[in-house]
């Protein structure tokens, strides 16, 4: 592509659609304009509420994105861009994907912005590729920027770590729901939502993401009892309170705590999406009051800026070293005289004197 | 640092009903390696050239059985054109008359598939018209 990262990026931020869904592909691809371009847009990112959506397959993330997409355009006038991950075979590299056939509703809106993203191997690859892609549409001038992916392990809590809000989708009648709700998406969750609330077993699906939310997320109260002040682990959305006198305290410790809140939602009818659209922005507004909204920000920025100065180092270090010379290393690693650790010792100082760590 | 996958746009234009062809042939170009976007059924021109702008894709395959394939082809390249995008390639798939043939090529459709082609046959042709 012959496109000079220079009118690219001026493009992008003039809202020309060509250029953008060009430029995603350029990052996609890790293509050095793209990488340029990148650090040029980087100064006007920052404003975009990034919005994860995650759960199984099949619990209406589609669904629920496209009307979540259409509230904002509908209600708030705000700009929406979609990222949807989908799977890559693993045996030909190949994918097809299949989230907007759940979007039409979206089409004919420049307001709107879909891409489709194929998760292209590596669990780290496709976070930064995510990221990246945040990025741009944030210096496009997207205020929301909605990233679905599907629930499936450790790329979901990197893109939790990427969104202000997460945001599980679970559904009723999807077979084995202990399974479907694991604990372990439950923590990342900032927002529940109980998709497909038309179809029998939604009390069993909510009763089930209630115990486990308890036992993911205790809330602390702070009690006065006999003049001594206890702090007491109360579950999520226990009914029965110890019958202690609260303190005052206690009020403004609860909260500091987000409770992720479960809403229960028809979304091929858009039925419940408002509720979810207020959770969101309840969440948002927690974020701020709290600080968390800046140290999730600086968080994100300083472990982005560690993993790039970690590449750099590894190729400036594979720059400067002899084939030969790091190969000798790994025999010796590879046969027991040398631990990895004195390799590496070995190899940046060129010394192989033995210390005790 | 090449790593491009060709990316391609399955639709379906127009109102017939089903969509059997448009997912096997999906599945063969996965298969094949490609990126394949999936639409699903009754899109019309206008959200097929939108969908191909925002994935910017490569090639845009069109599963046309209805026999309207006069109308809706010419006007997609039409609008692939109008955004800029008049690199991408288009092939269609489906019932298309011997007769109509040259005048869909001579409008830019660069392949067309009756219903007994070969998935190979389309995926050979796409790498090809991709060199
Ligand atoms: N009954 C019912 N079906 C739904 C609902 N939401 C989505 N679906 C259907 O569930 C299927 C999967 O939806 P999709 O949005 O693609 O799920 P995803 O795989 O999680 O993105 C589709 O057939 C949808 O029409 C809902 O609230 N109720
Ligand atoms: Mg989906």
């Amino acid at each position: 592509m012959s496109v000079m990262s220079k009118p690219i990026t001026n493009s992008v931020l003039e809202g020309n659609r060509l250029a953008l869904a060009r430029l995603l592909t350029q990052v996609e691809n890790h293509s050095p304009e793209g990488r340029a371009a990148l650090a040029e847009l980087f100064p006007h990112t920052g404003k975009a509420h990034l919005i994860g959506v995650t759960g199984a397959p099949g619990t209406g993330k589609s669904s629920l994105v496209n009307q979540l997409a259409l509230h904002y355009r509908k209600t708030e006038n705000k700009k929406v861009a979609i990222i949807a991950v989908d799977p890559s075979s693993p045996f030909t590299g190949g994918a097809v994907l299949g989230d907007r056939v759940r979007m039409r509703d979206l089409s004919g809106d420049d307001g709107v912005f879909i891409r489709s993203m194929a998760s292209r191997g590596s669990v780290g690859g496709i976070a930064q590729t995510t990221a990246a892609f945040a990025q741009i549409f944030d210096a496009a001038g997207y205020e929301i920027v909605i990233i679905e992916t599907v629930g499936a392990g450790q790329s979901e809590v990197d893109i939790a770590r990427l969104a202000h809000t997460t945001i599980v989708v679970e559904a009723p009648g999807l077979g084995d729901d202990i399974q479907a709700i694991k604990a372990g998406i439950l923590e990342i969750a900032d927002v529940l939502v109980i998709n497909k609330a038309d179809r029998p077993g939604v009390e069993h699906t909510e009763r089930a993401l209630c115990s486990t939310l308890a036992l993911a997320h205790p809330i602390p109260r702070v009690y006065r009892h006999h003049g001594q002040t206890m702090t007491v682990m109360v579950p999520a959305g226990a009914k029965n309170l110890p019958a202690l006198e609260p303190d005052s305290s206690a009020t403004r410790s609860d909260m500091v705590i987000w409770i992720p809140p479960i809403n229960k939602t028809v979304a091929t009818e858009g039925k419940g999406i408002a509720d979810v659209a207020e959770s969101i922005a309840k969440h948002a507004e927690h974020l701020h009051v709290t600080g968390d909204w800046a140290s999730r920000d600086r968080a994100r920025l300083r472990s982005e800026l560690e993993a790039a100065l970690e590449a750099a180092l590894m190729s400036r270090f594979f720059a400067n070293i002899q084939n030969e010379k790091y190969n000798d290393v790994v025999e010796q690693v590879v046969g027991r005289t040398l631990s990895p650790h004195e390799a590496v010792r070995k190899l940046l100082n060129g010394s192989s004197k033995q210390e005790n760590v | 640092m090449s790593e491009h996958k060709i990316r391609v746009l399955v639709a379906k234009p127009g109102l017939d009903g089903h969509d059997r062809g448009a997912k096997v042939v999906a599945r063969a170009l996965r298969d094949a390696g490609m990126e394949v976007i999936y639409t699903g059924l009754r899109q019309t021109p206008e959200m097929i050239a939108e969908a191909a702008l925002q994935e910017d894709v490569d090639v845009v395959g069109l599963s046309i059985l209805s026999g309207a394939h006069m109308a809706l082809a010419p006007r997609i390249v039409e609008l692939l054109k109008a955004n800029g995008q008049d690199k991408v390639k288009v092939f269609i798939g489906g019932i298309v008359p011997d007769e109509d043939m040259p005048r869909l090529k001579e409008m830019g459709i660069t392949g067309i598939y009756g219903p007994g082609a070969s998935t190979e046959d389309i995926v050979k042709d796409i790498l090809e018209a991709m060199k």
